[in-house]
């Protein structure tokens, strides 16, 4: 843990990079120069169709690496959406005589549409629904596509579609669909590294510390899924237009589960593996073209090919390759110092934090914790203590909004926050741990403390990715870990680990923290060490709320402590008085 | 009226099908807490392994029972090769991973055998009998009465003997499981026997009135998935009520709806329940505890 000198304000300034246009800029070189090979370059019929085909198919990948590799959410209708792009653009420009480019968008749109719906009916359930529900999204699709003669011609499929005028030449409209999948690749590159990106990671790595962490976890997987779909849909109205021919059989589960294959193969979470697993799904088809010779065989291949990739290779090519550049980076790339940490937590309410008036939680017939009244004074540690059993991590879990209250009232700072859900309670001032501890796994801690530092309605934050760096880095440096910031969080032993959660809580500037039972599993030192770490805390007049076992912290460190015992408040009041009630006594010890 | 009552009969049928392959998602989920994608493969490569086995000259009672000793073998290589390894890995790998052996039994099966679908006879020579005004297919009649059997059956196995107890506890609580002595990966070996052989015999026994197809298997499963939500995740009654429900909902909406969208109504049901009545009529309970 830290020594006071690693507090210290340091005056050098913490990082000033140059912007991000500029940084990228090798990226944009890249991108034009084989944009403008692919305008240039003579090829033969074939390769131009497999090349359009790669790119095409690239862009939908790229959606699946957003909602499976950023957000951890599965979507097994990627060519439904993907099909809904391309007829858009199908029966748009033939039938309806409508221009290229109203149609594309319309497509995006429609796409989008369909999946901001279907992940609102189920993104709020577990994963299995949402594979369910977009398996049967694809069956109705093919459905619809195969018996809606009307519209899509029926199995015979839409002929002709037109091109933009710009883009007549196959030549040119190949070069504009790179265009496409340059702009494309390098917004979702970036998208990991924003705000939302950094939400899509935090809710896939672990949706109950990322809600408690002030994100919308119900939203952030609308985002991601709708992107997705809309990236389907533009790869699909690309893909017609480069084809002109498009019908139901493209746009089957077989060709969703292709594309998931592409996304696994490649690496799920970067836009280059998509690129990299389109690329080889495509290639290698062609080279071994005997194979589709036999009906099935292909499939059959591709089938085994995820078994053994999930089982061998769960990150994929590029997954593999990216996972020995970052620890090569963390070791070789030393972290910014950082200045002081400063605490300001809001005083809007009066003397008092938090108020629980005659708060509830009853499972069925059991009632965990029952009427029970804390009133946490304004700077300072409050202890909630109790026998196992007696119903303090329920009470945590009512008061950060995991469970919802049975009866009673929560009022954080003067605003009620009974019903809210965690990530308004976390804008509302309220930061906790948790006794086991929930970290985002993928991340370093680093992107941990920033994900704190990012809550709503932090007034300790600047605007922009260089401010919440600094306030990471000052959280990070706080608890003693500022050195080793660009770490990934599998490197840190068990203590610090607690440590990093601790930062996460702090970067956010919170009005009161909630710490469940942040000394078990320390060792005595460690337990020192969090001692001296809460006092410096209460110094900077961060009001604490914690909950522990470990009696000589408690009596040391709080000043006030309430009781439970079977979900009752048994007593209340100063520190040593509290504990020498019989009735406490008698609830630790037993009676006579 | 009379339309109405034998398409009741035809729903109840096709639907106690659907019950029966959802019963083996439901054990499978609740032992391991995964959704296999492949279930419905299991009902398909066991009417092909009957077709296989009756053109190899068995009688049908002898290939019925090597069919279904083949499911069992399918049960075993199916939970060392796709579960066991990821068993410590979370529910996302290994989803993806039943859906790839999913594509790989579906696709394997085309490959050795060709797209023709095939037809497999009933059991019973007569085809059926008329009661009033209803036609009771003899087919039908079977596969009610073994489901109803087989309800039965799984009852008496999970509440009343030891074995099911402890598949029960591993469900429950594999680390306490343990600790008390039993072989939890053993209890998973039986489950994913037990399932496969549920799979299995359900696409025994609807194979006759639909052709042995590829796609069969999809089908069957996309819409015992359906009917496990309808009826309350994770619950048996709930998979078995849900199972028939969607069966007699299919059958009247293609009479009085559409046959083209027959496989649609299914799905429209499923996000309907999702939206309105995510825990399904038994109510299980679907959010993650903290």
């Amino acid at each position: 843990m830290s020594a006071p000198s690693d507090n210290m304000p340091i005056p050098a300034p913490a990082i000033h990079s140059k912007p991000l246009l500029v940084r990228h800029l090798p990226y944009f070189i890249g991108a034009a120069i084989i944009v403008a090979l692919a305008a240039t370059m003579r090829f033969d019929g074939y390769v131009h169709n497999i090349l359009l085909q790669a790119t095409t198919f690239s862009i939908a990948v790229f959606g699946l690496s957003v909602v499976l590799g950023l957000c951890g959410q599965i979507n097994l209708a990627q060519a439904a959406f993907f099909g809904l792009g391309a007829y858009a653009v199908g029966i748009g420009t033939t039938d309806l005589h409508v221009s290229f480019w109203v149609c594309l968008v319309g497509g995006c749109l429609i796409s989008l549409l369909a999946g901001a719906f279907l992940g609102m009916s189920t993104l709020r359930l577990g994963g299995h629904y949402l594979a369910m529900v977009t398996i049967s999204f694809q069956q109705i699709v093919t459905l619809v596509m195969i018996n809606a003669i009307w519209l899509t011609r029926g199995p015979d499929g839409v002929p002709n579609i037109k091109r933009p005028e710009l883009f007549q030449s196959s030549q040119s409209y190949l070069a504009f669909c790179v265009a496409m999948l340059a702009i494309v690749g390098y917004l979702v590159w970036h998208l990991a590294d924003t705000k939302l990106g950094r939400a899509m990671r935090a809710v896939r790595d672990n949706e109950l510390a990322a809600g408690v962490n002030g994100i919308d976890v119900f939203r952030t997987k609308i985002y991601a899924f709708a992107l997705c779909a809309l990236l389907g849909g533009l790869a699909g109205g690309l893909f017609a237009g480069g084809f002109a021919y498009v019908s139901p059989d493209q746009f089957s589960f077989a060709e969703s589960i292709v594309f998931l294959t592409m996304s696994l193969l490649g690496g799920v979470a970067s836009p280059i593996g998509s690129t990299i697993g389109t690329g080889l799904l495509i290639l290698i088809p062609e080279w071994l073209r005997f194979l589709k010779s036999v009906p099935g065989l292909y499939l059959a291949i591709y089938g085994l090919f995820v078994i053994l990739i999930i089982r061998f290779m769960p990150d994929g090519i590029w997954g593999f390759v990216a996972d020995a550049f970052t620890r090569w980076r963390a070791k070789t790339k030393a972290p910014p110092a950082a200045a002081a940490l400063q605490l300001r937590p809001a005083t809007v309410g009066g003397d008092t934090v938090l108020e629980v008036t005659g708060l509830s939680k009853h499972f069925g017939g059991l009632k965990a914790v029952d009427g029970v009244d804390i009133a946490v004074k304004r700077g300072g540690v409050h202890a909630l203590i109790g026998p196992n059993g007696s119903g303090k991590t329920t009470t945590l879990n009512v008061l950060s909004g995991l469970y919802e209250a049975t009866a009673g009232r929560i009022v954080l700072d003067g605003t009620d926050i009974t019903h809210m859900p965690p990530h308004q309670r976390t804008a509302a001032g309220l930061g906790r741990t948790f006794q086991n501890i929930r970290l985002f796994r993928s991340m370093t801690a680093l992107e941990n403390v920033e994900i704190g530092a990012e809550r709503p309605g932090n007034t300790m934050v600047g605007k922009g990715d260089d401010a919440l760096t600094e306030r990471a880095m000052e959280a990070l440096t706080f608890v003693g870990l500022g050195n080793r910031a660009n770490e990934l969080i599998s490197s840190f032993s068990y203590g610090h680990q607690r440590l990093i959660e601790i930062a996460r809580a702090l970067a956010s500037n919170p009005t009161l923290l909630l710490l469940d039972e942040p000394a078990a599993g320390l060792n005595s030192t460690e337990k020192l060490e969090l001692h001296e770490l809460l006092k410096r805390i209460a110094a900077q007049g961060l009001t604490i709320l914690i909950i522990d076992h470990d009696m000589t912290l408690v009596s040391e460190a709080a000043q006030h402590i309430t009781v439970l015992n079977f979900g009752r408040r048994i007593a209340d009041g100063e520190s040593l008085a509290v504990l020498r009630h019989p009735d406490v006594v008698s609830a630790y010890l037993g009676s006579e | 009226m009379d339309l109405a009552l034998q398409l009741l009969f035809t729903g109840i049928g096709i639907g106690a099908v659907y019950a029966l392959v959802a019963l083996g998602f439901v054990l499978i989920f609740r032992a391991t807490n995964v959704v296999n994608f492949a279930q419905g493969e299991f009902s398909m490569v066991a009417a092909y392994l009957m077709v296989v086995a009756i053109e190899a000259g068995l009688p049908y009672w002898a290939a019925f029972i090597v069919a279904l000793l083949g499911m069992a073998l399918l049960g075993v290589i199916f939970n060392l090769g796709v579960y066991y390894p990821l068993r410590h890995r979370t529910y996302l790998p290994v989803i993806i991973a039943t859906i790839g052996a999913s594509i790989l039994l579906a696709n394997s099966v085309l490959a050795i055998y060709g797209p023709q679908p095939q037809v497999l006879e009933g059991w019973f020579e007569t085809p059926g009998i008329q009661v009033g005004p209803v036609y009771l297919d003899s087919q039908y009649l079977l596969i009610i009465g073994v489901t109803i059997c087989l309800v039965i059956f799984n009852f008496w196995f999970f509440e009343k003997t030891l074995l099911g107890k402890k598949l029960q506890a591993t469900s429950q609580d594999k680390e306490m499981a343990s600790l008390l002595g039993i072989s939890v990966s053993t209890m998973i070996m039986i489950t994913f026997i037990y399932s496969a052989v549920l799979g299995g015999l359900a696409g025994i026994l609807v194979a006759p009135v639909l052709f042995v197809s590829i796609q069969m298997g999809s089908t069957i499963a996309l819409k015992a998935f359906a009917a496990t939500i309808i009826g309350g995740f994770g619950d048996v009654a709930g998979a078995i009520i849900g199972g028939l429900a969607l069966g007699v909902i299919e059958t009247f909406g293609a009479a009085y709806v559409s046959v083209p969208y027959k496989d649609g109504f299914a799905f429209l049901v499923l996000i309907a329940f999702l939206i309105f009545r995510p825990q399904g009529i038994f109510g299980e309970r679907v959010a993650e505890k903290a």
